[in-house]
């Protein structure tokens, strides 16, 4: 969290997860056959695009080190309740589509979600969330007959 | 010039079929109620509905998308006109002026004036593609892999580095794209490259998915329980849309330079709308008598930027379909919808597809017809539709993201992928990257890759191939300005701060205003 807090190590940790990510890359993507420039093969193009991001991240943080940042930043206080409800109702969504079906699992993401903003009650959540199972089973499966059962057991 | 008449002639029939009308009008109306939503924009708009259209015939299908893009720019201009609402962020400058009118009582002026100068500024947009797609395509067939590697890195560069903020963030999101591009088989070797194990991605990273994880997810990853929103009762009737005769005239020739504005930007790829929309109201503001009174309600500065913002729009078309070169991520993902389709964007789409072309062309006027008379009677909806609170929105437009991204193919699989590059896009948000770039990079990456290992086998390996030939030497020769110009203004502005530093005893520099998001 350290890093969010200034213009100047918001640019540190960018440029030191591009930096990371491009070698992984490279590194990944040097694993595959490389070839020659003239015949290339499958690991060429992603072991260059991954050094290319390695190179640039570098660069955002060496040119972070030298900028003078000016002006007040806004700082956001982390949020974890909405993070930890719009993160977990897309797992229970995937979840419970499997080990449920698409009514549990319509019901789920939207409760869940809407869980996640201080404002919604839990009741207001319920009601919102069975409009949703409503709109999935009038639209989704009877209009668009989406292939999604409404209910399922144990992983169809 | 007759032979385009013509065309366009036949494109009205395509575009006038009953069906493809259908779509069309379905589209703009789709459009624009999911461009009213608050924090919803054309690109959530149209990658919700894409995975309809996958099972669609192309014309049909690409008709519906197109009418989403500008049912939802104009839905934009509602949110912020009204609200203050930018929820589209090329509206961002709209409302500068824009709700300064709705408190004077002049929103609904404010509105009509938005509506008459769309529709112009699309019609000339229109125009200058029937008569400029023809001209690019002669010139696009003497394109060999060569020449196609280096306008695309022409346009990935632009793209990159003209986003908001700094140039080399926007740069290692372009190639964070390209990266997710390269996800999948190869097609040249059929080698598997980082697929984690996942036998669902031995196929590519699914184009929804990826675009819903970081421009709906993230943004909701972002916004939840931060959204301020400005509540107030304002009633928009009919007859408070028509403008007085004075604010005509006063728009009217904003509306013009706004629209070559925006004809002129859209010509070049990789300039993002929104710089376009900041530009034209800039400019306004610089050429005008009255200065001050920008930024307290100047319909000029409600024209200008609107206009500029559509004929872009339209221009935006023209490099998409005849080089396969999208100029900015709605582009990127229209494209993507093509591919999708099985049909591939180049010089040989106008003649191979003229169904699709023309129709297209034709639609867009149709469309923005439709728009008109169907903004009229549902003004009052929308005003409706704005006071939808954040907190009840958002929990449904994940769940419609979810099932969308399901029925791509008909697996939960892609559901995970919205999850990981919501959290990866709202990282880099954080961090204050641009991530419309990276949409740019995943559509334009296997192109790219396929065309530099084709031209290198040609030349045999030579990357001297690639300021050879006098084209290609072109687009490098632009690319290198365009870097160069980058570091200049750089430089530039680290020196101008220091002399500012220096100067401190002179308070009267002025500040210079920073742009918001792309």
């Amino acid at each position: 969290m350290w890093a969010l807090k200034s213009k100047r190590g918001r640019d540190y940790a960018g440029g030191m997860l591009m930096a990371a990510i491009g070698l992984a890359a490279a590194v990944q993507g040097s694993s595959y056959q490389l070839g020659t420039l003239e015949r290339m093969g499958p690991g060429f193009f992603p072991t260059a695009l991954g050094v290319i991001l390695a190179a640039v991240g570098v660069a955002i943080a060496i040119t972070a080190r030298f900028t003078r940042y000016e002006g007040e930043i806004e700082v956001l206080a982390p949020e974890w309740r909405g993070w930890a409800c719009i993160i977990g109702a897309l797992v229970a969504f995937v979840v419970l589509g499997k080990y449920g079906g698409l009514l549990p699992a319509t019901f789920a993401i939207v409760f869940i979600s809407a869980l996640g903003d201080r404002q919604n009650t839990f009741l207001g959540a319920v009601v919102l969330g069975l409009a949703a199972v409503v709109v999935a089973i009038v639209v989704f499966w009877w209009a668009l007959q989406l292939q999604f059962p409404l209910f399922q057991w144990g992983g169809g | 010039m007759h032979q385009a008449l013509t065309d366009l002639w036949y494109g009205f029939g395509v575009a006038l079929e009953p069906h493809n009308l259908m779509w069309s009008f379905f589209g703009v109306l789709v459009g624009n109620l999911i461009g009213v939503l608050p924090g919803m924009g054309a690109l959530s708009a149209i990658s919700m509905l894409l995975p309809i259209t996958y099972t669609m015939h192309p014309v049909p299908a690409f008709l519906m998308l197109a009418g989403i893009f500008y049912g939802s720019m104009y839905g934009g201009a509602i949110g912020a006109i009204l609200l203050n609402l930018p929820s589209h962020p090329p509206h961002a400058v709209t409302c500068l002026d824009g709700y300064p009118m709705t408190r004077a009582g002049r929103g609904g002026a404010a509105l009509g004036v938005t509506m008459i100068a769309s529709f112009f500024a699309a019609s000339f947009g229109i125009t200058v593609m029937i008569f400029a797609s023809p001209l690019l395509v002669n010139a696009a067939l003497k394109f060999g892999p060569t020449e196609i590697c280096s306008i695309m890195l022409l346009g990935l560069l632009a793209g990159g580095t003209m986003a908001r903020g700094s140039p080399l963030k926007g740069i290692a999101m372009t190639v964070i794209g390209l990266l997710i591009g390269t996800v999948g088989t190869d097609v040249n070797s059929g080698v598997i490259r980082f697929s984690f194990g996942f036998p669902e991605l031995t196929d590519r990273v699914e184009l929804v998915a990826l675009a819903l994880g970081l421009f709906g997810a993230a943004d909701f990853l972002r916004s939840v329980n931060r959204m301020k929103f400005i509540g107030n009762e304002t009633k928009v009737r009919l007859r408070d849309m028509r403008p007085s005769r004075a604010e005509l005239r006063q728009s009217f020739f904003p509306m013009l330079r706004g629209t070559l504005i925006g004809t002129l930007f859209g010509a070049m790829p990789g300039t993002g709308p929104t710089i376009t929309t900041f530009i034209a109201y800039a400019f306004e503001r610089k050429i005008s008598k009255t200065p001050e009174r920008f930024g307290h309600g100047a319909i000029e500065g409600v024209a200008s930027p609107e206009a500029a913002s559509h004929s872009k729009t339209q221009v935006d078309f023209i490099p998409t379909m005849s080089l396969g070169i999208p100029g900015d991520p709605v582009m990127a993902l229209l494209l993507g919808a093509l591919m999708v389709q099985g049909i591939a964007p180049g010089p040989q789409l106008i003649t191979e597809h003229a169904d699709l072309f023309w129709g297209l062309i034709a639609s867009f006027w149709v469309g923005n017809v439709l728009l008109l008379i169907l903004n009229v009677p549902l003004i009052g909806v929308w005003v409706k539709v704005l006071r939808v609170p954040y907190r009840l929105m958002f929990p449904c437009a994940l769940f419609f993201i979810a099932v969308g991204v399901y029925s791509t193919n008909n697996s939960l699989f892609e559901v995970n992928e919205v999850l990981f590059f919501g959290i990866a896009g709202a990282i880099f948000m954080a961090l204050e990257f641009p991530v419309a770039p990276v949409l740019l990079g995943y559509v334009l990456g296997p192109l790219v890759e396929e065309n530099f290992r084709r031209a290198l086998l040609l030349s045999r390996g030579n990357m001297g191939v690639f300021l050879e030939r006098p084209i290609s030497l072109t687009f490098v020769s632009l690319c290198a300005l365009l870097i160069a110009l980058q570091v200049f203004f750089a430089v530039r502005a680290a020196w101008a701060k220091r002399h500012a530093r220096r100067t401190l005893a002179y308070p009267g520099t002025p500040a210079r205003a920073t742009l918001p998001g792309d």
